[in-house]
């Protein structure tokens, strides 16, 4: 597989009133052509700053992209020119976003938002934008796509908006689509049926496909790697196996213990990470996660660990004591 | 929509019947009409006789229910100074209201709003706040006080604009409709044209900096809420420029409360064009009304009433129905 994005050391922080805001913390890693990778981790962890960050799309002031390179099909997104990032975002890298409710235009016709993304990126006339575009809603499950053009955001139901978001994000064939939380907004039955959505373009299309959310079950279930954030680190990434069998982080064992499973004994007690996640202001040296881990040792709270690999190669950790944790002594 | 229109247009009748009805009762609150018509030398019996004539003793209904009729037969009476039938003089003088208002409106939509989104996309800025700083000054800018400055500076001291009127008595225009920009375009007498629009700049610019200020300081602040959200990523996302970002998703959605303050400013400018006219020498509706209360001179009085309150009411209309287009949200039922 070919390398699609390549992200090294990006650092982002917003410059607030109230301190500065350490959001994301040295990221680096990588996604091939045609690769599902899931994003997880609790809310603030950094997840959807970084996804905006590859896109240049963090608002400035107050927010800014410290350091870092942003490798994507032979350019690094973060030194290029805005006008050519503007080539790039919503062409070849594309984003669907958490909430379509309010990610829409309302006061434009959803035809007209996803016509415009053609004409621009494709140059295509608006008699063939509207074919492509009533094609797009089709292909996402639109009814009578055809006679939709015209109808404005609330006339469609939170689902559907998610479909149309998902349709304007895949017009223009893009390499990569970044999901960020596409189906946290929506009631469980709407969420199934946007994940199978998702899961069978992305066969279908061949896209590399991001996928960020902090559900673990619908990680397992579409994605092949895994990167888990924590603080704005990422402090396990690995294939979904690896992750879910052998985990080796601490946070990620207390993610997966708190989940239900269908194979417990009734009346098993779930198991919930103790504390809350760092205040990002004030982020200390030393691991993040080091005031709410059962595992922590003297040298958790000075010194960061750094991400390497476990057993295998590809299956790398952000933590001191994970051979202890992986032979079950700790 | 259409019913909607329509519904709205009937719900104007009693509008228009309270306004008249207040008009007409208002002006006989301020005294006996045959007295002012009369002079300060009548006799009682002369009095009486007047009162008689012009139906002035009947009981009120009556008398407003014949002026309802005048009206409708498009008689609104002979001014008592001028002996003119004022249907006439309102003719020559509403036009010239009308331009100035436009003109006035015109400059402060197309300053104001462009200023205001400039200060919301560069929040905290010098230009952000520079235009705060001088939306405050502009609101609170006594007009009369501005137009005898324009005046004094621009027409007395250095001589770029004539200090009254709206045309040069040497130019020759023929009216048609009495508005002297579309009359000399209509005619293409390019001479009419340009003094027409000489005399227009002082009094239109002093017309304009109280709405102006208003324009900017709301588009600012809606610009300021729309810019935030989600829509707003989601048009940079899909890699349009700035330029389009704003201007045509930001700005469309942050147009309902900018349309809102447009018409009530076009309703204050009437009262403003009163001030502006009377410094201006401008021969419009403002002053003719305000000679028209000095004088006692009750038909110009109601009929001028009337007309604003109509203005008033059409604007009104106006906004609300150009809601819908802004939001598509909003429903006509």
């Amino acid at each position: 597989m070919n390398e699609l994005l390549r992200i090294k050391d990006l650092q982002t922080r917003f410059y607030t009133r109230d301190g500065v805001v350490h959001a994301v913390n040295g990221v680096s890693y990588s996604i091939d052509e045609g690769e599902i990778l899931g994003v997880v981790g609790e809310s603030g962890c950094g997840k959807s700053v970084h996804a905006l960050s590859i896109m240049r799309l963090i608002p400035d002031p107050p927010g800014k992209i410290e350091r870092g390179e942003v490798w994507f099909d032979g350019q690094d997104l973060l030194t290029v020119s805005d006008e050519e990032i503007r080539k790039v975002r919503g062409g070849r890298l594309a984003m669907v976003f958490q909430d379509p409710m309010s990610s829409l235009n309302p006061a434009m016709t959803i035809g007209f938002q996803i016509v415009e993304a053609l004409t621009l990126h494709l140059g295509m006339n608006n008699k063939q934008a509207e074919a492509r575009t009533t094609d797009l809603l089709t292909m996402v499950g639109i009814p009578d796509a055809k006679n939709r053009l015209e109808d404005y955001p609330h006339q469609f139901s939170g689902g559907m908006r998610q479909r149309v978001m998902i349709a304007m994000g895949l017009s223009c064939d893009p390499k990569l689509l970044i999901a960020d939380e596409p189906t946290t907004a929506l009631d469980v039955t709407i969420q199934a049926q946007i994940v199978d959505l998702i899961k069978r373009l992305q066969a279908e299309l061949g896209m590399a496909v991001m996928w960020i959310t902090h559900d673990l079950g619908v990680v397992a279930d579409v994605a092949e790697r895994v990167n888990v954030m924590y603080a704005g680190y990422i402090v396990e990434r690995g294939t979904v196996r690896d992750v879910f069998k052998r985990t080796r982080h601490p946070y990620t064992i207390g993610l997966l213990g708190s989940l239900p499973r269908l194979d417990e004994d009734p009346g098993t007690e779930l198991s919930a990470i103790p504390g809350l996640p760092p205040d990002l202001i004030d982020l200390r040296p030393g691991c993040p996660f080091a005031v709410r881990c059962t595992y922590v040792v003297e040298q958790c709270w000075n010194e960061t660990p750094p991400l390497e690999p476990t057993e295998s190669e590809r299956h790398t950790v952000a933590c001191w004591r994970w051979e202890e944790i992986a032979q079950g002594v700790a | 929509m259409t019913q909607y229109l329509l519904k709205r247009l009937i719900l104007v009748i009693p509008v228009v019947l309270g306004v008249t009805f207040f008009a007409y009762s208002m002006v006989l609150l301020t005294g006996d009409p045959a007295s002012a018509l009369a002079g300060v030398h009548a006799t009682p019996e002369m009095r009486a006789a007047l009162r008689e004539k012009l139906g002035l003793d009947d009981p009120l209904p009556v008398q407003y229910g014949r002026f309802l009729v005048r009206i409708a037969q498009g008689d609104l009476g002979t001014s008592i100074i001028s002996r003119i039938p004022v249907a006439i003089e309102l003719r020559l003088f509403f036009p010239a209201t009308i331009e100035l208002a436009l003109a006035a409106m015109t400059i402060a939509i197309v300053v104001g709003v462009p200023l205001g989104v400039i200060a919301a996309y560069k929040h905290n800025s010098f230009a952000d706040l520079g235009t705060t700083f001088g939306s405050l000054v502009g609101v609170s800018m006594p007009i009369f006080w501005l137009a005898l400055m324009l005046l004094w500076i621009f027409g007395l001291k250095l001589g770029w604009f004539p200090i009254g009127g709206r045309i040069d008595r040497s130019v020759d225009l023929q009216t048609i409709t009495n508005l002297y920009i579309v009359d000399s375009i209509l005619t293409l007498n390019f001479p009419a044209l340009l003094s027409s629009l000489h005399h227009l700049v002082l009094p239109a610019v002093a017309l304009a900096t109280i709405p102006t200020a208003f324009i900017a300081r709301i588009t600012r602040s809606a610009m300021l809420d729309v810019l935030g959200e989600n829509y707003v990523r989601t048009a940079r996302a899909k890699g349009l420029e700035e330029k389009s970002v704003v201007s045509r998703h930001a700005l469309k959605n942050a147009m309902l409360p900018v349309i809102t303050v447009i018409g009530l400013q076009i309703g204050l400018l009437m009262t403003g064009a009163i001030l502006t006219e009377t410094i201006f020498a401008w021969p419009g509706m403002g002053r003719w009304i305000v000679n028209a209360i000095v004088a006692r001179n009750f038909p110009v009085v109601q009929t001028g009433v009337m007309v604003f309150a109509l203005i008033y009411v059409f604007v009104n209309l106006a906004v609300d129905v150009s809601y819908g287009w802004f939001n598509p949200r909003i429903r006509y039922n």
